[in-house]
């Protein structure tokens, strides 16, 4: 296939759209969750039970309309009934998952056994109910289509919206669900400079997590004076707890390509680079694979379908450098250099890339533009809240009932995700804290769950939108250790270019690590705020600028927690494991032993009286008892320190 | 055919352009397991780029490896969620049985173990890869039984 001009593209897609209409349609999740949980043998089962109706039962016609679009990445056209997967359909917690189309049906935890229910199903037009996600009472959905499970039912899907029907390889899918509709759009009615207007009157901002306005970036980038102007896709995910971008990339790297070439047509470009983190293999496949696709549809490359608009693309690998996902740094690794940050005195849409006017943006961001250009910036604009238009994509992760990725309009509150959609704290836990931005957000308690969810609010709570990572955390979790965890990670991905960012928070590291070692002391926890803002105001990259942020928000919430760290020498939380002992409180034991059998290292013994007792000598702390007792007798306390 | 002339073959897959720099030195790194200074010059040299500067990029990626690394690679993962989910205790059950600390090899050169942040796959925390494999909702009690059969790779 491939397309000489504007009207050989149209000409296809009609065809196409008819024929996609035919039928039914089973998709596998091949999301990372669903393929760890089995998904891709479950896929080929489907596949060899399929062929097997359309030689044995009565109504072949029937099943041989059935296209199991399931994919491997090596294709074999021998193989009479295509074998292959989507990408991430986003309630991971219960794959593998199977969505049927055109019913919208979800299954979750589906195993070999129930593809026979599933195929019979299907044949007599209803639901099959015993692997229905569940519906609002928490029991398998009557009928288990988005809008009856509270898992989707509650999210608007925006750019995940083609993901749970679609393969992540095949061109031809991806043109018949909409795709690069917009690009012909753009090419077909629209000058670059309109294009760059509807952007900018959508109010997109930065997905990444600056939330910059996109339109104004590419605007800015448009009237630099120079020959050559580049375009760049942000794919280095690096926050710990976010896989949004993986997700896009790996289960529709169409769409996100689509955007940068609507973008390089704005602007004016003729060359873009996707920066894909290394630890993302399958990203880089998929994305790789578009390019080829598209490059011999004659979608990318000179002359796009005969307009005179030349576009290329190439991936650039990152070597493991947090610190790439800065715009600068992540320049100055394309040109095959360590990736330090500069000072941006001159904004990259002046001299960016080998001294070019280029625009960066995050994945997100870029497969959001094929839909504002389709349907337009007033529509855009209606979705989300106020100068926070449209969605936004999280990874719904930590101690949550449901994890999972997840898509709502802004303004959407932590409240409505966390519990509507996640189901609650898992375990039935109470719920402390969730953190968002990674380590350049911040953890917000139970009293600010009502927060809307957009750039603004979140800032002004203290925390940070970010990429879009969301953790959960319940009362086992330590937010003195948490600002640890962060700042460990920090200092260790800190590139060493400036020194507050270098020494700083190497210094808030070690105390840090006393506080969790209950070596703390008093003024530990106003030192720690002294250099917090130190480095804020003194940096040089926003990485740097905006490290302290996971100490500073968890002091402005939880400053009990510290002062307990600092004075006391008691973690609360049982985390920090030379602060606390693990007891049994014997008015509350009911004698279930149930702890007992938990215990890794046997160290619960049963007294005379039939209840039962933590041996200290050889507990380990584990919290294995703590977890599993019904009846809450196990109790943290102070750690004794004098053992006489 | 010897370490020369898969570098030599690695480098002629790319064009001689010192952008390509990175990308060189991580397909050097996936062949050769590390990078050696035979190998840094040989970039160098092919590129048309001051050895200073390959060096300066191979210390500054934490892919990229002076020290050869094992024939398989167990990373854990130390993402959020999975910190949260007890990470550190899994990576500790690994060192003890591997007997080796994180970021060593083991002494029959068949294992490297190493941190990593995040994979994205937190939905499965905590979770640990090795190759493609993505081994979800780890516990402690599962290293040995994994160890045992050969599961990494």
């Amino acid at each position: 296939m491939r397309f000489e001009t504007l009207s050989d593209f149209k000409n296809y897609k009609n065809h196409i759209s008819q024929e996609q209409k035919n039928g039914k349609e089973i998709w596998i999740c091949g999301g990372p969750g669903c393929v760890a949980n089995g998904s891709m043998s479950l896929a080929e089962e489907f596949a060899k039970a399929l062929v097997k109706k359309t030689s044995s039962d009565d109504s072949t016609s029937f099943w041989h309309s059935i296209k199991v679009l399931i994919q491997h990445e090596d294709k074999n056209p021998e193989q009479l009934i295509k074998i292959g997967t989507t990408g991430c359909m986003g309630p991971c917690e219960n794959g593998p998952i199977v969505h049927v189309e055109p019913d919208g049906f979800y299954y979750q935890k589906v195993t070999v056994d129930d593809i026979e229910g599933i195929l019979s199903s299907i044949k007599e037009n209803m639901p099959y109910k015993t692997k229905a996600m569940s519906g609002n009472d928490g029991k398998p959905a009557e009928i288990p289509s988005a809008e009856n499970i509270p898992f989707l039912a509650k999210q608007k899907k925006l750019v995940l919206g083609k993901m749970t029907s679609m393969s992540p390889l095949e061109l031809e899918d991806h043109i018949a669900h909409g795709g690069y509709s917009a690009l012909i759009k753009a090419l077909e009615s629209m000058t670059p400079e309109e294009v760059c207007n509807e952007v900018k009157a959508s109010g997109l901002r930065g997905r990444g997590g600056g939330g910059f306005p996109t339109g104004t970036k590419w605007e800015s980038c448009r009237k630099s004076v120079s020959d050559k102007r580049y375009v760049l896709v942000n794919g280095d995910e690096g926050d710990p707890g976010a896989f949004m971008d993986r997700a896009l990339m790996e289960g529709d790297p169409y769409s996100v390509i689509e955007g940068l070439t609507i973008g390089a047509y704005a602007i004016g470009s003729s060359e873009g680079i996707i920066y894909v983190r290394h630890e993302y293999p399958l990203a880089v496949k998929r994305l790789a694979n578009a390019i080829t696709n598209l490059e011999e549809a004659g979608l990318l490359g000179t002359n796009i379908l005969g307009t005179g608009f030349d576009f290329h693309v190439e991936i650039c690998k990152g070597g493991g450098a947090f610190v790439c996902g800065e715009s600068t740094a992540l320049m100055t690794s394309i040109e095959g250099k360590p990736g330090v940050p500069r000072v941006k005195y001159i904004r990259s849409t002046e001299k960016g890339l080998w001294e070019s006017p280029t625009v960066l943006n995050n994945v997100e961001t870029w497969a959001n533009v094929p839909h504002i250009i389709v349907n337009g910036a007033e529509w855009f604009r209606a979705i989300g809240s106020e100068n926070n238009s449209g969605t936004k994509v999280f990874a719904l992760v930590g101690k949550v009932r449901n994890t999972g990725l997840v898509e709502v309009p802004m303004g959407t509150t932590l409240r409505e995700i966390i519990y509507d959609i996640g189901g609650g704290v898992a375990k039935n836990r109470p719920f402390k804290a969730v953190q968002t931005g990674g380590p350049s957000g911040g953890c917000l308690p139970g009293s600010m769950l009502d927060t809307p969810v957009d750039f603004d609010s979140l800032t002004a709570a203290g925390s940070m939108m970010g990429s879009g990572g969301m953790i959960v955390m319940d009362d086992r979790t330590c937010m003195v250790d948490i600002a640890r965890y962060f700042i460990d990670f920090l200092v260790e991905e800190s590139c060493g270019k400036c020194v507050p960012c270098r020494e700083g928070l190497k210094k808030m590291q070690m105390i840090l690590h006393d506080l969790t070692e209950g070596k703390g002391q008093i003024g530990d926890t106003d030192a720690l705020e002294e250099l917090a803002e130190g480095i804020s105001d003194t940096s040089l990259c926003a990485l740097g600028q905006s490290a302290a942020n996971p100490v500073l928000s968890t002091i402005r919430y939880f400053k009990d927690e510290y002062i307990e760290h600092e004075k006391d020498h008691f973690c609360r939380s049982g985390v920090c494991k030379k602060m606390f002992r693990v007891t049994i409180d014997e008015e509350k034991c009911k004698s279930c032993g149930l702890c007992s059998k938990n215990c890794p290292v046997d160290t619960i013994e049963k007294l005379d009286s039939g209840k039962y007792r933590i041996k200290q000598e050889g507990c380990i702390k584990c919290g294995a008892c703590f977890e599993v007792c019904p009846f809450s007798s196990v109790d943290i306390v102070k750690e004794v320190i004098d053992h006489d | 055919m010897g370490e020369i002339d898969r570098i030599a073959e690695v480098l002629h897959k790319h064009k001689q352009d010192p952008r390509y720099l990175l990308a060189i030195l991580l397909d050097i790194q996936e062949s050769e397991n590390y990078i050696s200074i035979e190998a840094m010059r040989a970039a160098a040299e092919y590129l048309g780029v001051s050895e200073s500067r390959v060096f300066a990029v191979v210390t500054f990626y934490r892919t990229l490896s002076q020290k050869k690394k094992g024939r398989k690679i167990i990373r854990v993962c130390m993402g959020t969620a999975c910190h949260l989910r007890g990470s550190t205790a899994v990576l500790h059950e690994l060192e003890k049985k591997l007997g080796i600390k994180s970021g060593g090899v083991t002494e029959d050169g068949e294992y490297t173990l190493e941190t990593v942040n995040c994979v994205g796959a937190c939905a499965l925390a905590p979770v640990v890869t090795s190759g493609d494999i993505t081994f979800g909702r780890m516990e402690p009690s599962k290293v040995a039984e994994l160890l045992a059969r050969g599961a990494f790779a």
